[in-house]
């Protein structure tokens, strides 16, 4: 929050009613859609799954039932942990971080050329190619991918028209498609911060470094990644949560046998009718990834202030 | 070693516009070289077709007798120091200046070791570590040229690198580049639009005008013996007057001029400009004197005296109009001629020139 001192040096710059009407969206916005439906979440993971009737009667009390049920399972669970939810977790992550990774090679190299590569014209003609893609609705897309991966997709048919594989391969069960799908979705988040840092970056330094007889790659390791890494940081944050956190694409494109950890959440709240263990799920899954995140940025030494940048 | 820059018949075209037409002439292993012209007339564009971020469209580049074309910038002898310096922000002032040792693969200690040794060449021994916001604009110049020197170019290339300095600063700057070269004895290629830092600095300074080169020469020859009338204009201060060839130049190399302000004056000129030709005369402010015996005369009104400490100088017109500018030194006391005057100059032949007339050529 801003000090008080320049809250009323604003107020006394654009008037009392501007600054109200601001302020109040900001709580609203603050409160209303972002906190309150989080410490909802909070408060619900936290109760007795109940029938209506029985809610404020003496069973409903505080518990933490559900984080154990995470961890360990059903009390008839003999082996101790609830390997099958860890391990969906963790592999949901790990598919997370692979997606955030080929996401980073592919649009790094795109977002230096629209940056710094491309003049005027071109480097808007491309961008609107990047984004009209994206008016194509998220279900339709992901169905798209499906008979494009499917074993009488696309893919199949002319990769053994070719004779470049003689049966069909399964790409939706070995998650190919899943990848291809979730890559896809979050281009943008990712090529639109790495611009911002990269365009920003003076192109004399990418002479100079280059004139001092730096190979193209010492170029990027030395000068344009040093400089870019707000920006990398904060495509790969959203790019990573956005995968975790992703329902339709793993719902639609997933094998058979993966399952994502937000589709064990979609389970508890609709099938499973058990909201509080739901809601239980969901933010054990936003905690373990904000960690992951810190982490990382631990590790790559940037500062959490630099991805606003 | 030094090696010498050969520029065979260079022109740079960016589409329809040619940026550096027919760029002809060798500078010598050594020698501190000048571009000087104004604004866009296509000195950094020259520089980057010697360090090889352009290719120039027609014409060839030689660098030790060898043609550069498709020679990467990463592979030249030359190292270039940017108009804004593109020092590395992220880097610390050594990093900076080992940059080059470091992309060569040179190791940690041998690198420390030679940015201690260049720190030590531009007295700033001792600062490696600091951040390079951390230093002064004259500071920072100072590395720009430490890490273009770690390359160990044969050539260096500075592109207006003083222009971000204010006055005082670029003085003494200037001192100290024309030291560093003393020192290392390689070949600066400099580009400015300061005539001054020009002057004072080069060898040899080539001027150029609108993409085209107009005179090589060293600075004496291109002050007092101008090769155009955009040269004479553009270098100093000059009186121009419009005239016509009265009669051609005799063997001593001078020429009568029918002034167009109706006076016949004797000056310099070259023998190709034969009786009745245009010319534009150019007569330097300090040539003008009032009163004296010179042979040449002039009658002008004296409109105005700006007083400059060191120097006086008479704004003054002619009977058709014509602006004149007489620059004297101070000696105190006596106060001149007083406003509204009709005041008589005289010059002498070797100190004015007739040249073929040019449109770029504006009155001083
Ligand atoms: N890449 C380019 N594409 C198109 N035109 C260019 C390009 N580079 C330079 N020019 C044009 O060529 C002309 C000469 O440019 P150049 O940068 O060489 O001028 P300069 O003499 O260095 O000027 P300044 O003193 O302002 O730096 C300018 O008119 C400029 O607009
Ligand atoms: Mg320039």
């Amino acid at each position: 929050m801003k000090p008080r001192g320049s809250l009323s040096a604003f107020a006394e710059r654009n008037g009392i009613p501007v600054t109200l009407y601001l302020l109040t969206c900001v709580g609203i916005w603050v409160f209303l859609l972002v906190l309150l439906p989080q410490v909802t979440m909070l408060d619900y993971s936290f109760r007795a799954n109940l029938p209506p009737s029985k809610v404020g009667g003496p069973e409903d009390v505080y518990t933490l039932e559900h984080y154990r049920y995470f961890l360990l399972g059903s009390s008839a669970n003999p082996d101790g942990w609830n390997a099958l939810d860890i391990g969906v977790l963790v592999k949901t992550l790990v598919a997370a971080l692979f997606v955030t990774l080929f996401d980073l090679a592919i649009c790094y190299p795109v977002a230096f050329l629209l940056a710094k590569g491309v003049r005027g014209g071109g480097a808007r003609l491309l961008i609107l190619a990047l984004i009209v893609p994206f008016w194509v609705n998220e279900i339709l897309r992901a169905f798209a991918f499906r008979i494009l991966f499917g074993a009488t997709g696309v893919l199949n048919e002319t990769g053994m028209m070719l004779g470049l594989w003689e049966a069909p391969i399964d790409f939706i069960g070995s998650d190919v498609a899943l990848y291809a799908g979730l890559g896809y979705a979050y281009i943008l988040l990712m090529i639109f911060p790495l611009y911002n840092a990269i365009e920003s970056l003076d192109s004399n330094q990418l002479e100079a470094a280059r004139d001092m007889g730096a190979s193209w790659a010492q170029v990027h390791r030395r000068v344009v990644i040093p400089y870019a890494k707000p920006g990398i940081a904060s495509g790969c944050t959203m790019v990573f949560m956005l995968s975790a956190g992703a329902l339709a694409a793993p719902q639609i494109l997933g094998g058979p046998s993966n399952l994502w950890f937000t589709q064990l959440v979609y389970q508890w709240f609709n099938s499973g009718g058990n909201w509080p263990r739901g809601s239980a799920y969901a933010i054990i899954l936003l905690v373990v990834c904000v960690g992951f995140v810190m982490f990382m940025m631990r590790v790559f030494r940037v500062s959490i202030g630099a991805i606003g940048r | 070693m030094t090696k010498e820059v050969g520029l065979s018949h260079v022109t740079v075209e960016f589409g329809d516009y040619t940026a550096v037409d027919d760029a002809h002439l060798t500078i010598a292993g050594g020698e501190f070289f000048s571009f000087l012209g104004p604004s866009g007339c296509g000195k950094t564009t020259i520089l980057r077709c010697i360090s090889g971020f352009q290719e120039p469209s027609y014409g060839k580049l030689l660098i030790g007798g060898r043609d550069m074309r498709g020679i990467g910038p990463n592979k030249r002898p030359t190292a270039l120091i940017f108009q804004n310096l593109a020092l590395f922000p992220l880097m610390s002032v050594a990093e900076n200046i080992a940059f080059p040792l470091e992309v060569r693969g040179v190791g940690k200690k041998e690198r420390r070791r030679r940015a201690d040794e260049l720190l030590e060449l531009i007295a700033l021994p001792g600062q490696g570590d600091k951040r390079v916001d951390a230093l002064s604009g004259g500071q920072k110049q100072r590395v720009a040229i430490a890490r273009a020197l770690a390359v160990e170019p044969d050539i260096l290339l500075l592109d207006e690198p003083l222009s971000a300095l204010d006055l005082k600063l670029r003085q003494h700057m200037r001192t100290e580049l024309r030291a560093i070269q003393k020192q290392v004895g390689l070949t600066f290629i400099y580009i400015t639009h300061d005539q001054g830092e020009a002057l004072t600095m080069s060898d040899r300074v080539a001027v150029m005008s609108r993409g085209k080169i107009q005179q090589v020469a060293d600075p004496a020859t291109v002050y007092n013996a101008p090769a155009t009338g955009f040269v004479a204009s553009f270098v100093g201060e000059n009186n121009m007057f419009e005239g016509r060839i009265a009669a051609p130049a005799g063997p001593d190399g001078t020429a009568e001029v029918d002034l167009g302000l109706g006076a016949r004056v004797r000056v310099q000129a070259a023998p190709g400009l034969g009786a009745g030709e245009a010319v534009q005369v150019f007569v330097r402010p300090e040539a003008l004197e009032p009163g004296g015996t010179a042979p040449n005369r002039l009658t002008a009104r004296l409109e105005k005296v700006e007083f400059e400490g060191a120097m006086r100088h008479l704004l003054l017109r002619a009977a058709d109009g014509t602006a004149l500018r007489v620059s004297q030194v101070n000696t105190g006391g006596d106060a001149g001629p007083g406003p509204d005057a009709p005041v008589e100059l005289g010059f002498a032949p070797a100190q004015a020139i007739a040249l073929p007339p040019s449109e770029l050529a504006r009155a001083g």
